[in-house]
């Protein structure tokens, strides 16, 4: 039932112990029937979607039903959306009303027209209480922020099946789960020990990667080096590959699918198996800049003549699985076959199967993919060395190095100790912040979200002539204190001077210090600049925003036409 | 009578550095300082300081001044029962009469009268059935000013009966967690033990030290809260798992909590509606449980009273004067009343 799923998502909501927040879940699925709540896991994990509902017809439903004063000002308050109209919506109770189940509901939003959506939503939420509409509106919004991460979630499957005797570790689920469709009934089964382990061996599917620790200073002490492979760090999108029989499928990190996006890579890829690197920005064999790659980010359907301006290939460093064919690969002896089987090695060291990928590689020739060659380092001076040749490397793609593990199987998450990241240092640049918006979740009443900018030209020169002006080169909301927050957000209130919906305008006066990766040439900001992972690094109160960094000096230092 | 030059009150009321005041009367109303004449609307510490020179306030407010500041918190206390119309110090007279608020034990609404025009200031307020209190009244005025602590429509209190539920059900379904709640002593405390009672919850409810002269205070005044324990007074704290404690908000998070069992953390408070906000509090289980009116109470009373000005005070000004003026009232923040006459 609809109630008994709001109840959970605001227990889950409000618990703040783990512990707690299982026994919640677990409960709830031990009472609830299929399909029910396997659409409850899929809402919690964020892979329930509706292409006809979603926040945009909600805000319209709302201001067709309410002043729209009140809304903003209702909206200002809350800081969240389907909050604000969950309280707002008024209630139209019919003495008719039957309450649909999850399932019920999931089909209708997944079949119906767009205009009968709008309905039948209007006569829900007209019936609702405000928990339950904040449910229903959180299905079809998304973000359904109830605290617990997708990780998390895999956990308590896991525990799930545990206590019902099933042979299952959290690693199967992660294994499985980008296999598996919503409502899960299969997944569920399996867990209770009453169905088998669902197959998803013929599935083009994403793989949980293995990600790195920064390098901390003490690690250097702790780490012995000779018990680790160094590699460049390549400056591209961190890229994973599949390709069983006729599919094929490009993932990024997170397992989002950005097959679409590079259809030509994809084309031109020919080995069976899963591979794990980088993409970047190549033409012939020969890598481009982070500037290059950047015209093809974001981009749903590149045309043919943006395919062949920035041409895009791969630097391959692991292999989850490799052709069933390729057999323990000595340097000299290698079996070539054009069977397209594929076995999983992930349980490998990964000297075994660094030198796996190496072997298919030069079996299956592609045109688009180099290897990512391993070295040794022997000591910190030569580590810190290499690291600052790798990130002044003049071609721009380097951004420092890695350290993975030799002996380490390929092990999806951040285990501890298996792989470092060494990047460059972040860079600062003094920004003036020109809009506050409330930040989500425990922030949402505190202005959190800054967006800063530089002056156009410098204010000093162009006093006489004009007002100065500034260009946003960023948005920003990490790095504070709760101490610098509050005092953050009380200074959003004084110096507001405009309101533009939840964005307020702020009088220019007040620097911060924006640390971040890099910058690099974008159409979409006026200013033309985008910084990679800004955040705020510190608020220089003291700091006249005249004083504040300028437009021109920035691109200049930057490389940036 | 209608409001004139002579008699509207944007002439004869002010707001002043220490607090809003009656010129002819001399006289603040719930001011923040110290001062000659202060007439204090009820016993919370935003609204009742100490040290004025002459008080007016319900004998029960009075009473809880003298709890909170001692005796000799103020040189002359006037008791003044609601309805009992008095005539303030000044020249010309000014008089005034208390009704009740229904905010809190003694709470009270101020009536004024000057040169015929009526003005009545609410303090806090709410409408919900409060066996705490005695209920508010609506008094027909020219000028109405009334707080706006929940003035936006976002919120609507439930029924209290229902909130409880909550509590029990939680005590049911995790009967091995000390149940802890966070109420302000004064009020939201009694209600809570009252709304407890009244559903049916017999066992002892434990208190932390700051609750117990206000609960021993209403208990003077007739209430009956049944068995309540100092948490002080419990040998083995072990023994509080599955149990009640009431606690003031700030002692949810410090050390004192710390020592007892298992706790799971509840707040009852109107703005536990807003889910970011019980967040902040880290309360896990949310009460909304108010004593100040939702925005429905808030406009029910403006119609109710239909004053000819609505004055908007103590929150969140903006949605209720905007809603005010589609109503048909002359609507102002009160800040903006005493900066105009500067
Ligand atoms: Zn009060
Ligand atoms: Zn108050």
């Amino acid at each position: 039932m609809m109630n008994k799923l709001s109840e959970l998502f605001d227990a889950l909501y409000f618990t703040a112990s783990n512990k707690a927040k299982s026994v919640l879940l677990r409960e709830y699925l031990a009472t609830t029937c299929d399909p029910e709540r396997g659409w409850a896991i899929a809402a919690l994990a964020g892979t329930l979607q509706f292409t006809h509902y979603k926040r945009n017809t909600v805000k319209k439903l709302i201001l067709e039903r309410v002043d729209p004063v009140l809304f903003a000002l209702s909206y200002d308050y809350v800081g969240e959306m389907s909050e604000t109209v969950a309280h707002l919506w008024p209630n139209e109770p019919d003495p008719d009303f039957v309450m649909p189940t999850l399932s019920e509901f999931v089909a209708f939003m997944q079949t119906a027209k767009k205009s009968e959506i709008e309905t039948q939503l209007i006569y829900l939420l007209n019936n609702c209480s405000p928990n339950l509409r904040w449910t229903l509106l959180k299905l079809g919004t998304g973000g359904l922020r109830v605290g617990l991460s997708a990780r998390r979630l895999k956990h308590i499957l896991a525990e799930y099946g545990q206590s019902h005797q099933a042979a299952v570790t959290v690693h199967d689920i992660e294994n499985l789960w980008h296999g598996l469709t919503p409502p899960y009934t299969d997944l569920l089964l399996w867990l209770e020990n009453s169905g088998p382990k669902p197959d998803i061996s013929e599935k083009v599917v994403f793989h949980p990667v293995l990600l790195a620790h920064p390098l901390q200073e003490d690690d250097k002490e702790k780490v012995t080096y000779t018990d680790y492979l160094a590699e460049y760090k390549y400056d591209g999108i961190r890229v994973q590959i599949v390709v069983k029989d006729t599919e094929k499928a490009l993932f990024s990190r997170t397992g989002d699918n950005i097959s679409h996006s590079f259809p030509d890579v994809l084309a031109d890829f020919n080995l069976p198996g899963v591979y794990d690197g980088e993409l970047l920005a190549m033409r012939e064999g020969v890598i481009g800049s982070f500037n290059d790659l950047q015209q093809r980010l974001n981009k749903k359907k590149p045309s043919k003549k943006l395919q062949a301006e920035y041409p895009c290939g791969l630097v391959l460093y692991d292999a989850l699985f490799v052709p069933t064919s390729i057999v323990e690969p000595k340097k000299e002896k290698l079996t070539c076959q054009t069977e397209q089987s594929i076995k999983n090695i992930c349980h490998l060291t990964l000297v075994e199967r660094k030198r796996y990928l190496r072997a298919t590689m030069q079996c299956f020739e592609s045109t688009i993919s180099l290897f990512s060659e391993a070295f040794t380092v022997h000591n910190t001076a030569e580590l810190d060395q290499l690291r600052t040749e790798a990130c002044s490397d003049p071609s721009g793609y380097t951004e420092g190095l890695m350290l993975k593990r030799k002996d380490s199987p390929y092990t999806p998450g951040r285990p501890k100790g298996v792989w470092y990241k060494f990047k460059r240092d972040a860079q600062l640049v003094d920004a003036v912040i020109m809009y506050a918006q409330r930040g989500h979740g425990k922030r949402s009443s505190f202005y959190s979200d800054f967006t800063f900018g530089l002056w156009q030209n410098d204010p000093a020169q162009d006093a006489l002539s004009e007002q100065p002006k500034l260009l946003p080169i960023g948005k920003a909301y990490s790095g504070f204190t709760d101490i610098e927050l509050k005092e953050l957000d009380k200074w959003v209130r004084k110096n507001t001077i405009g309101r533009f919906g939840p964005v307020k305008e702020v009088n220019k006066t007040l620097v911060f210090e924006v640390a971040f990766d890099a910058a690099h040439a974008s159409k979409r900001h006026k200013s033309g600049v985008a910084l990679r992972f800004p955040r705020i690094h510190r608020i220089r109160w003291d700091k006249p925003a005249l004083e504040a960094d300028t437009l021109p000096i920035f691109k200049k230092t930057h490389q940036i036409k | 009578m209608p409001l004139t030059k002579h008699n509207h009150p944007e002439h004869w009321i002010q707001v002043r550095p220490a607090g809003l005041y009656c010129i002819p009367a001399e006289t603040y109303i719930d001011p923040w300082q110290a001062v000659e004449n202060a007439i204090i609307t009820h016993g919370h510490a935003d609204h009742a300081r100490a040290g004025h020179e002459n008080v007016w306030a319900t004998p029960a407010t009075m009473a809880i001044m003298r709890v909170r500041y001692g005796e000799q918190h103020s040189p002359a206390q006037h008791h003044i029962e609601f309805g009992e119309r008095i005539q303030l110090p000044g020249a010309e007279p000014v008089f005034m009469t208390f009704y009740p608020a229904g905010h809190i034990l003694g709470s009270a609404q101020v009536l004024l009268e000057y040169r015929g025009a009526r003005l009545v200031m609410t303090g806090d307020y709410k409408r919900t059935p409060d066996p705490s209190c005695e209920p508010f009244v609506a008094i027909p005025c020219d000028v109405f000013i009334t707080e706006a602590t929940f003035g936006l429509p976002v919120f609507q209190h439930p029924p209290i009966q229902h909130e409880i539920q909550k509590l029990l059900s939680s005590l049911a379904r995790f009967s091995e967690r000390t149940h802890l709640v966070g109420v302000y002593a004064l009020g939201k405390c009694q209600r809570v033990l009252l709304g407890l009672r009244e559903a049916g919850y017999t066992k002892p409810i434990y208190l932390h030290g700051a609750m117990l002269k206000l609960v021993q205070l209403y208990q003077t005044f007739g209430f009956d809260f049944g068995e309540c324990i100092a948490v002080s007074d419990v040998s083995d704290l072990n023994l509080l798992a599955g149990e009640v404690v009431l606690a003031p908000p700030s002692a949810l998070t410090d050390r004192w909590s710390r020592k007892l069992p298992n706790v799971l953390t509840g707040m009852a408070s109107g703005w536990m509606q807003i889910r970011a906000r019980t967040k902040q509090k880290g309360a896990e289980l949310p009460l909304m449980i108010s004593d100040h009116c939702d925005w429905q109470e808030l406009l029910d009373s403006i119609s109710e009273v239909n004053p000819q000005e609505v004055w908007v005070t103590h929150g969140r000004e903006d949605a209720l004067m905007h809603q005010a003026q589609k109503m048909g009232y002359v609507a102002r923040a009160l800040r903006l009343v005493g900066y105009d006459d500067e």
